[in-house]
């Protein structure tokens, strides 16, 4: 076992001889002897464990920070586990398998895991945060300059430290230049002798207290906001550092009834905690929600829903064929070609290898866009060099026929790749042999070169199906979708699954992320269910030409 | 020997995590010390690029006259989304810069607060960005510049202002049987519409999107699209398009629209202040005028968009973020320092008169806008974009109106909550 684990760095290694001998009680000081040790081999070491603990504790700090106590668990045993696991010399494979394991669970599974949680969940734009967060949301939106009040010029001021004293508002007002003090009792007017105050209105100083500057007020904001100084029409409230006005918060929460309550027209809001909404006896609700749990409900949108429903099976079906026409085209015309360079009577093959790959090379993001304004009605390339006048996107079929050439001239070089790193596996005395038995080129190439082809491609054949079955860049940066039926413009003819639901999940008011989760489960289960059945005949091939 | 190994190991990692940390730890300290020589404390600023490069000169001069550090951070894509994000966990700017359009959503998700301008502050803008800036009531940002499109035409070819579409239409056949140009008119459209550049002929025929509540305030419970005046517009629209006049066009996309205008293939542009500078670049003598309407028809309105800074509701310094949002934004300096960035309308009057000497675009830009119609900020608009804009395509197209209008209408409504 340690003698064919070979890893790079001779670090690995040294440890990796040892617990075979193990069983040798002292002998093994002589064997670790000639487990090489090597300064390289340690430093490595040294330096990927620092970094460990360096990066667990750059992560601890916010967390610490933010009290999540479970998190910090998590980060410390696995922190003392990895320690643990390479400084011992034992668990060889574990210290192989440990590095693509976290990186799996954190790259791969916690994402999934999270998408399908929030399949369940109501998560939108509007129920973003929780109930507590609406609710600061709705009072503080609600804030009004109380009708008619002035406008008062302030100065934050203490009567301690700069740094740390309790505040005070010194408020001037406007018309009859009286100061006053204030704080959360309320407002105290100030001996107009004891106060200097700006032209502008601003108290510059005033005895018994320290007037902050904005740099030592701005450090201490969230007091400054926090501080609210009660009036008789409502409260005193910071604009800033330099103006206060009075006012009051129309709407305020209501533990009791578990409602909004309007001070002005007195409507109320009643919490709603299925829709994660505050909901009037009308029906009309505040836009600001927050996150519930919903359960199956976006599920069960998916099937009811006639919107959602109504043309599933048809954009299903081209969905299928899209995937289908996309890999098998390229397959075949990336085949055709790599067959046609792998004749040794062709000449020049490197030089028309460079020119096919040249598509591959080029940004498929850029192309994309590239083929659309060629496919431009009245300005595009190829109406006007073929002396055409197809509306290419503006008719289903001709739109379905312009993605898949687009597919196929971005798709092929990448077929004609593998399918040349293929052929060059195929031993050539096999289709020799054929020759010699009689066979014509197409038999021989029907049973033999094919189906060995086949079997070193299918899995990647596989795996261009599922990429192509949710390519939405390749639709949505040409047709977007496009045409659309007049009477329907959430369903067109060029749609894939993924283009459509983004369409759903995003066009309508914002984001609605729990409604995409959901959808997202459905697109996987189908692509699972598809390659799951093309791997399973893909691997009978094998056991027959193998 | 294998203990002394491991405890080597062990010795020098902590070493390295302590020095690992002690690099943390050094920065704070740092920080401190600057932040002790600004003796205050800091505003986050984030805008898109070209904006930030403007607003850099001015935020570090406010950050110097006041003791305190702002920096100005460049989001160049999906500033509102990651906004929104950002701010929801906590890690968000104290202020953001962005279109009026937002609102709504930032609102709905708890991102932003209102803003206090005293009344005397508020006069001193253009009553429109104003309006704009105001949802449900409350005014949520300072608005610092407006736009809207006009109709920008190539006087070579067309040296007089239509005063209808029809008078347009026929000048732009004449060019086209002289063929001195290809096209009648470059008004985007593209496969699947573009509600923005066609609103002013919807408006002219009479259409609207959404009726107003009795404050002023956008009702996206009266919702035009789907109404018989929206379908009457949408037969006058139709009129112009592949299957009648062919001043409307499919073809005629975001991308190629204006290099089509400046490439002299169609007199006519309906576009914003942003195809100004490509049009100077191809040397095209041109003027602008209002987009026109249909003869006898109503007044051709665009949509008028509004930029303005906002308040984060989560930001870490709320208290300067409003010092800098409601006393240093409403200063004229810093709306014509904008303007220099990006050539847009201020929307201070003080600011707008000092560059209106220089510019005369900008004024036959803010004429054509006067007229206008706030862009909709209520959220219900998103719903409104995209199924709009495919009804105007398929109906360029030569879809039947009535049918293809009523669908639209019966979507958007199903998208509204």
């Amino acid at each position: 076992m340690s003698t064919s684990l070979s890893g790079p760095e001779p670090a690995m290694q040294a440890p990796g001889r040892e617990p075979v001998r193990s069983g040798l009680p002292r002998t093994s000081r002589t064997a670790r002897n000639h487990a090489p040790i090597t300064a390289t081999g340690l430093v490595v070491k040294v330096v990927l464990l620092g970094l460990v603990a360096g990066i667990a504790i750059w992560v601890a700090f916010p967390l610490i920070e933010a009290k999540m106590w479970v998190g910090l668990a998590i980060l410390l045993a696995t922190t003392a586990g990895l320690f643990y696991l390479y400084l011992t010399p034992r668990h060889i494979p574990v210290k192989y398998l440990v590095p693509g394991t976290l990186l799996l669970i954190a790259f791969q599974v916690f994402p999934v895991l999270y998408t399908a949680s929030t399949a369940f969940t109501n998560f939108a734009d509007g129920h973003r945060g929780s109930k507590d967060d609406a609710v600061v949301a709705i009072q503080s939106s609600s804030v009004k300059q109380v009708a008619g009040s002035a406008e008062y010029a302030l100065s934050i001021a203490t009567k301690g430290d700069p740094t740390s004293g309790p505040l005070v508002f010194l408020v001037t007002d406007p018309k009859t230049r009286a100061v006053s003090a204030g704080d959360g009792e309320g407002l105290r007017p100030l001996d107009a002798g004891s106060v200097s105050v700006a032209p502008g209105g601003k108290v510059t100083a005033a005895d018994g207290y320290t007037v902050l500057n904005f740099g030592q007020a701005s450090v201490r904001s969230k007091e400054i906001i926090d501080l609210v100084v009660p009036t008789p029409g409502g409260a005193l409230r910071s604009n800033g550092l330099s103006r206060a006005y009075e006012g009051r918060a129309i709407r305020a929460y209501d533990t009791g009834c578990d409602c909004i309550k309007d001070s002005e027209t007195g409507k109320t809001w009643t919490a709603d905690e299925a829709d994660g909404s505050f909901v009037a006896a009308d029906g009309e609700r505040l836009t600001q929600g927050w996150k519930v749990n919903v359960g199956l409900q976006n599920f069960s949108r998916v099937l009811t829903d006639p919107n959602i429903s109504g043309p599933f099976f048809g954009t299903l079906v081209w969905n299928f064929a899209f995937a289908i026409g996309s890999t098998g085209l390229t397959f075949l015309l990336g085949m055709a070609i790599a067959l046609a360079l792998h004749s040794p009577r062709m000449r020049g093959t490197n030089l028309y290898r460079v020119l096919l790959i040249l598509p591959y090379a080029m940004p498929s993001f850029a192309m994309l866009l590239v083929w659309r304004d060629m496919f431009n009605t009245d300005f595009g390339l190829v109406n006007n060099l073929f002396g055409l006048g197809v509306d290419w996107f503006g008719e289903a079929w001709s739109a379905r026929i312009a993605v898949l050439l687009v597919q196929l001239w971005l798709g092929y070089p990448y077929m004609f790749l593998v399918a040349t790193g293929a052929l060059q596996a195929i031993p050539r005395e096999l289709t020799e042999a054929t020759s010699v038995d009689g066979a014509s080129p197409w038999a021989s190439f029907k049973a033999v070169t094919l189906p060995l082809l086949l079997v070193a491609l299918s899995p990647l054949l596989i795996a261009s199906f599922a990429y192509n079955f949710n390519n939405i860049n390749a639709i949505w940066l040409t047709t977007e979708g496009g045409p659309f039926p007049a009477d329907n413009p959430t369903n067109g003819a060029t749609d894939l699954l993924i283009t459509y639901t983004y369409r759903l999940a995003f066009g309508a008011q914002g984001a609605q992320f729990g409604m995409a989760a959901a959808i997202s489960i459905f697109i996987f289960a189908i692509v699972a269910t598809v390659s799951a059945i093309s791997f399973r005949r893909t691997r009978k091939q094998e056991e027959v030409y193998s | 020997m294998r203990i002394r190994t491991a405890g080597v190991v062990a010795v020098l990692g902590l070493a390295l995590a302590a020095s690992g940390c002690g690099g943390s730890s050094n920065d704070k300290p740092a920080a401190k010390e600057s932040a002790k020589a600004a003796t205050g404390g800091k505003l986050v600023i984030w805008a898109d690029d070209k904006r930030t490069a403007a607003l850099k000169p001015f935020a570090e001069q406010f950050g110097k006259e006041n003791g305190v550090t702002v920096e100005v951070q460049a989001v160049s894509k999906d500033l509102q989304t990651n906004f929104v994000t950002a701010s929801q966990q906590g890690s968000g700017p104290d202020v953001v810069v962005g279109a009026h359009d937002w609102i709504g959503n930032l609102v709905q998700n708890g991102a932003i607060d209102p803003v206090q301008l005293a009344a005397e502050q508020k006069s001193a803008f253009n009553e429109t960005a104003i309006k704009a800036v105001t949802f449900n009531g409350q005014l949520y940002g300072v608005p610092y510049a407006t736009e809207n499109i006009a109709l920008i035409r190539n006087t070579e070819l067309a040296p007089e202002a239509p005063k209808t579409i029809e008078d347009l239409v026929a000048t732009g056949k004449k060019l086209k049987a002289d063929k001195k140009a290809s096209e009648i008119l470059c008004l985007q459209s593209g496969q699947n519409g573009d509600a923005y550049h066609v609103y002013p002929l919807y408006t002219s025929g009479g259409g609207y999107l959404f009726g107003t509540t009795a404050n002023g305030d956008y009702d996206p419970k009266d919702l035009g699209v789907g109404k018989p005046e929206s379908i009457a517009a949408f037969q006058k629209i139709a009129k112009l398009g592949e299957k009648g006049e062919g001043a409307l066009k499919r073809s005629i996309t975001g991308e190629n629209s204006i290099a089509t205008f400046t490439g002299k293939k169609c007199a006519f542009l309906v576009s914003g202040p942003w195809a100004i500078a490509d049009a100077k670049k191809a040397n095209i003598t041109y003027d602008i005028s209002p987009v026109p309407g249909f003869a006898g028809g109503k007044e051709a309105q665009p949509f008028v968009g509004v930029q303005a800074f906002y308040v984060a509701a989560k930001g870490k310094n709320k208290a300067l973020a409003q010092e800098f949002v409601t006393n240093y934004v409403t200063k004229p300096e810093l709306a014509v320092a904008l303007y220099k960035a990006e050539p847009r309308p201020p929307a201070l009057t003080a600011a707008f008169d000092q560059v209106k000497g220089t510019d005369p675009d900008l004024a036959k830009f803010s004429e054509a806008g006067k007229n206008g119609q706030v862009l909709p900020a209520i959220p219900a608009m998103a719903a409104i974009w995209d199924p709009f804009g495919k009804a105007e395509a398929a109906i360029i197209g030569g879809a039947d109106p009535a049918k293809t209008i009523t669908g639209a209408g019966k979507t958007i409504a199903g998208q509204i909550k």
